[in-house]
Parts: structure tokens; sequence; C-alpha cells
């Protein structure tokens, strides 16, 4: 392959691969507990959450190779995991390692998800909502394609979903806290008509 | 504090629980010293253990359990555990465990002890709930006296857990010994011991306790002199609700439900019987003679739950009382299970409407089927408790379901609770 | 025989369990699983053990029962 063909494989496949991690991402923060939509069929999108996470992944893998072996820029193996010490375009290069390190993080412990804590897993998953910021600077501060029309508006679409879908996850989890402190609130208190200490009236037995 | 009277010297037989002095040098020379091991260990163990098995002991905290069962199961956790001393009383009729305290806490101390030697327990932990300082500033009196007399061969300390419902759960108690917080743990399989840290927990009410000491110094065959065959011994009741003198009794089990009723001097003729607390079962007065024992009161569909019997007058509404019971329950939750949380307090509110008349078309086939929904489902047997009452008030109180369900409920409901509640609760 | 265990004070009412096995699993009306009481048919046991495996939450485990109840 040419340099060139790298090249276009890194740009391509790191488009890709933000646009699965923003997809990614939606799947994730969009699940709900006490199936709140009763038809929705919330095990499939866990699915999808996971399969287009691999998919992902796979195009993170494709952006990594391809710029390492590409030799008309020198990044070398180890830059591409320790931020910041990459020859060529050390900041942003960085910024991607970082983002990498992160996504590294997160899809081991879920591959491991069965044998560990569930509190350690779910510490380290929450990573993601580092780790996909971080991947975006990475996109629009390298530089290369970010001020094509298509890719502003690509990541502005990316940018919105996420916003929005974090809205919704946000709303809630705050409506779930309130059901469950208002469900305790009325438990907790006898309603005032049950008259426990005889602020009702002295009824007689009516027909 | 409900007022409570002295046990009734009624109790027959030499076998009692109250009536014997309360400092320790009373109750040593009364009862003599605590049968613990002094040479022999392991005769003494094999001794001890077949004495508990004879006599057939069942655990006083409602769950009934045999005693001797629970001591094997404890044994086999291993040495280094500890004896706790379940004094939580949950339920807000009862006191017989505040006034077991009061007056015989060497009884209940002693034991504690015998069950340490049974089991190498390196502590006994007596739990009495915050607020209650009377009952705690005893016990602390009786351990410093055996601490003085050198009377407590293993550590006795006393600890004062959260005043919650399930705070008295063994397992909640367990966890809120080792960890602060006071939440049952589910366990589904029966015949795991409980643990604090890695060292085994045997957990038992006071009563329970006290009847191990009295058995260990009478035999069994004093225990078994009272009751039944297969529910023997005696049991300490308190009777609350519409009578003259309200208070703690001791009766043989077995004794008919009427009769430990009118020890307490029913006001007016009852309507009904609420036997076993808040988590126990209403009995209706064809009924009445039913024997207090397990299976007797399992045959009519009661339980016999924690030594309670509440006496509801002639001029009280049944439903509305249990109404008020179900929101009480729902309210001590310890929120951890979904059928529970939100269950209780869906029948509670189901139950006040009936209560009031405000009945929809879906209102009865929607309870039963909570009802049905939330029994088993949670980690511990409190929302069973309240599903059994609920469910026990719809077949004693049938002719009263069927005038509210018509919407003319009986007017009796506003009138003020004949059931205890406790302050907290009350002046909400 | 098979049997599915719910942990109540784990769940969470994702209720991806019941999606999965609807043979075996209801949801209450506040999203919480009810597990008919009969034993899993040997057809429905490996999506058992998936839907064990993929609770968010841990919160079921199969148990062998042996015998009849």
């Amino acid at each position: 392959m040419s340099s060139t063909d790298l090249w276009y494989a890194t740009r391509a496949s790191g488009l890709m691969a933000l646009i699965l991690l923003t997809l990614t991402m939606v799947l994730g923060m969009t699940t709900t507990t006490r199936a709140r939509a009763r038809n929705w069929p919330g095990f499939a999108q866990q699915e999808m959450h996971r399969r287009i996470s691999m998919i992902a992944v796979v195009f993170l893998g494709i952006h990594v190779v391809t710029s390492v072996l590409d030799t008309f820029v020198n990044i070398s193996w180890a830059a591409v995991v320790i931020p910041f010490t990459s020859s060529y375009g050390t900041f942003w290069v960085g910024v991607g390692a970082i983002a990498l390190d992160l996504m590294i993080a997160v899809f081991v412990t879920s591959l491991l998800r069965a044998r560990m804590r569930p509190g350690t897993w779910r510490a380290v998953h929450w990573l993601a909502y580092l780790c996909w910021p971080v991947a975006l600077a990475h996109t629009f501060g390298m530089g290369t394609d970010s001020r094509e029309g298509w890719v502003i508006v690509l990541g502005i679409v990316c940018v919105a979903s996420v916003a929005a879908a974090l809205a919704w996850r946000l709303r809630e989890v705050s409506r779930q806290t309130s059901a469950r402190t208002a469900h305790a609130a009325v438990a907790g208190v006898p309603p005032k008509h049950l008259a426990l200490t005889g602020q009702g009236r002295r009824g007689s037995r009516r027909a | 504090m409900h007022s409570v009277s002295e046990a009734s010297a009624q109790t027959t037989g030499r076998y009692r629980l109250l009536g014997h002095p309360t400092d320790l040098a009373g109750h040593v020379a009364t009862l003599g010293p605590a049968p613990l091991p002094s040479g022999n260990a392991r005769g003494w163990h094999e001794a001890f253990v077949s004495v508990l098995e004879a006599s057939g002991l069942a655990g006083r905290g409602g769950a009934g359990f045999p005693s001797a069962i629970k001591l094997a199961v404890a044994h086999a956790a291993g040495k280094g555990g500890t004896i706790v001393v379940n004094a939580m009383e949950g339920e807000p009729a009862s006191d017989k465990d505040k006034l077991l305290l009061i007056r015989s806490p060497h009884l209940v101390l002693d034991g504690a002890q015998l069950l340490a030697a049974a089991t190498s327990a390196r502590r006994v932990m007596v739990c009495v709930p915050e607020g209650r300082e009377q009952v705690a500033a005893a016990v602390s009196l009786a351990m410093a006296e055996r601490a003085a007399a050198g009377c407590a061969p293993v550590e006795e300390v006393l600890v004062r857990p959260p005043d919650r419902f399930v705070a008295g759960e063994e397992s909640a108690l367990a966890r809120w010994i080792e960890s602060g917080q006071s939440l049952p743990s589910f366990r589904p399989d029966k015949g795991t011991p409980l643990r604090i840290g890695r060292k085994g927990a045997l957990v038992h009410n006071a009563e329970t306790l006290a009847h191990v000491a009295m058995i260990a110094r009478t035999g069994p065959d004093a225990f078994r002199a009272h009751g039944l065959v297969e529910d023997p011994g005696t049991s300490l009741v308190t009777i609350s609700g519409a009578v003259e003198h309200p208070g703690v009794v001791e009766i043989d089990r077995g004794t008919p439900l009427i009769d430990i009723a009118n020890r307490a001097t029913p006001t007016g003729v009852p309507q009904a019987l609420l036997v076993g607390g808040y988590g126990g079962s209403w009995v209706d007065p064809v009924h009445f003679t039913t024997p207090y024992a397990s299976l007797s009161l399992r045959a009519i569909g009661a339980t016999a739950g924690v030594g309670i019997v509440i006496v509801l007058g002639p001029d009280a509404c049944g439903l509305m009382e249990s109404a008020r019971i179900a929101h009480y329950m729902a309210g001590q939750s310890a929120g951890q299970c979904g059928p529970c949380v939100y269950g209780l307090p869906a029948i509670a509110d189901d139950m006040t409407r009936l209560a009031r008349g405000h009945v929809d078309a879906g209102l009865m086939a929607r309870l039963e089927r909570r009802l049905r929904e939330v029994h088993g489902r949670g980690a511990c047997r409190h929302p069973d408790g309240a599903v059994n009452l609920v469910r026990s008030a719809l077949s004693v109180f049938a002719a009263d379901v069927a005038t509210h369900a018509h919407g003319t409920p009986c007017g009796w409901g506003s009138r003020t609770s004949q059931l205890r509640f406790p302050p907290a609760w009350r002046a909400a | 025989m098979m049997r599915i265990l719910i942990d109540p004070v784990a769940c969470d009412a994702y209720g991806y369990c019941a999606e999965l096995l609807p043979e075996a699993i209801t949801l209450d009306e506040w999203g919480y699983p009810i597990v008919d009481g009969k034993p899993l048919p040997r057809e429905l046991v490996d999506t058992a053990r998936r839907a064990a495996r993929d609770c968010p939450r841990r919160a079921i485990t199969l148990r062998e029962r042996k015998g009849g109840r």
C-alpha cells in the first residue's frame, strides 16, 4: 500500500470510529430501568450497544495501525498508547492516545465483566464519558479534514446526539430517584384521613 | 412508653421466666448459677445439646425455628463467633422482650453464655434499639453486675441499632453489626449459617435465650410439662387493643386464644383477634378457641408469629385498622426490593380506598393480584407478613368487604385507632 | 431440573430477563420479574444462561434443584 492509501485509510477509519463510538454512547445512555417503556426491547438495545462498540474498536484498530505504518509521518507504536510522545503532531496525537487508553480500559473490563466486582466494572465503564469527548477533540484537533463542510456537520450531529442522550439520561435518573423518594414518603407517613390520633370525627354507624 | 403490667402469678408449675429476682445475687440464690461447663467440655456439650433437643424449644422471635437445629448450624460455622441477643422487638404491639430484659436480664444473659459455651463463641452482643433507654439501662446494670462477679466467661456487650422494624431481622442485625448498615440479606440457601465477617453468628430472640437458661437448669421435662407435645413450653404474650388491662402475660403454649385475650379483660365482645402482630393474622370469632400453637394456628390460616394478641373491639373497623397497619408496614420497608418498595404502598392504598368505601370497579381484583404478586418476592419476610395480614383481613372481615365495596363503609373507621404505632409515625 | 433464582436486592428492573425468557419470566406492574415456579425446560437453558450472564445487575443465578418441588 502506498503512503497515500494508508493516509486515506487512517482518516476514513478514524471518522468511522467516531461515528460508531457516538452511536455506542447514545445506545448506552438511553437504557432504562423499571421497564419504563414496557414494550421496548431493552436487551436487544444492550446487544446493539455491545456489537457496535466492537465494530468501533475494529475501525479504531485500523485507524491506529495505518497511522503507525504510514511512513510519511513518524508515529511510533509506543506513541499510540503513551500520550504526547509522538514526534509528529505531538499534542493532538497525544490526545488520541489518551482516548485510546481509555477505550482499551473500557473494552477490556467489559470483556472480563463477569470476573470483576460490579462497582469496579461500572467505575471503569464510566470512563467512556471522558473517552468520547477526548476522541472528538482528537478528531477535530488533528485538523486533517476538520475544515471540510460535511465533516463539520458530522461533528455537530455527533455532539447533538450525545448531548440529547445525556439530557434524557439525567432526566430519567432524577425521575426515578424522585419516584422512589415519593413512594417512601407516602409509605412512611400515615395519610391524614386514617385518623390515628382521633383527629377524625367520631362517627356513628351509618345505615 | 405503653405501660406494662407484672406477669400474672397464675402461671402454672415451677417453670416461669418472670417473677424471679432481678438482681444477680437474688437470681443466683433463687435459680442457682448458670450450668456452664467447668471441666469436661465435650461431655458438657453433648449433654447440653441433648437437653435442648429433648425440650423441643422453638424460637420465640416469630419464626418458631427449632433451637437445637439452629445451634447445630451455628456450631458448624466454627469457633470465635458471636451470640447475638435480639431484643429489637420491632413489632409496635410487643413488650415482652422489654419486660424480660428489665425484670429477668440475667436469665437472658445466662442463655447467651450457655450458647456461647456450646459454640465456642468469643462474645455476646445484646441489641437494644436506640431510644429504649430504660431497657438499655437495665441491661447495662446487669452486665456490670456479672462482670464484677465473674459470671460472664464470654465478653458481654450492649449495642444500639436503629429503631426500625426490619432492623430486628436476623440478617439485617448481623449486617449492622458488621458494617453499620441495617439491611436484610438475600439468603436463598436455608441452612447456611449467618456470618459477621468470617466468623459465625447465632441470633436468638431474648425470650428464647431465657428459655434456654431455664431449660438448662430445670431439664427438658419441666419445660415439656407445659404446652403441647408438638409445641411445648410457655410463651410471653403481649395483649393490647380494646382491653382494660393491657400487658404481658406468661402462658402455656396451646392455651386457647380467647383465654389469652380474657386475661386482659376485653372492654366488649371482640370482633376479631390479631395474633402475631402486624406481620401476623386476624382470627375470626369462630376460631377464638384455637390453641395458641404453631400447627393449630397454621391450620386456620394464621401464624403464631411473635407473642402478640390484639383485641379488636366491637366499635372498630377491621378494614380501616388493617389499612393503617398496611401503611405502617409499607413505611418500614428496608427499601431494597422493588416488590416491597412499590407493592406494599400500593396494597396499603387499595386497602385505604376499600376502608373508606371509595371503591372502583377493579379494586378487589387488583388488590388480590398485588397480594399474590408481592408475596415471596422480597429478600426477607417483611412483605410476606404484610401480605398475610391483609389477606387475613379480607377473609375475616369479608362481610365488611362486601358492604364497603358497595360504597357504604361502616363509619367506625374514622374513630381513633385501637392499635399502637410508634410515636414518630403517629406524629406525622 | 434447573431453576431461575433472582436476587431481589440486586435487581433494578431492567427487564432484560423477561425479554429473553417470556416463557418463564413476566414483569409485574412496576417492572420487576416474576419467575414462574416451574422447572426450566431443557430448550430454554441456554437462553437462561445468557440472561444470567447479561443481567446488568448480575441478579440472576441458575440453580440445580433435585427432585420435584
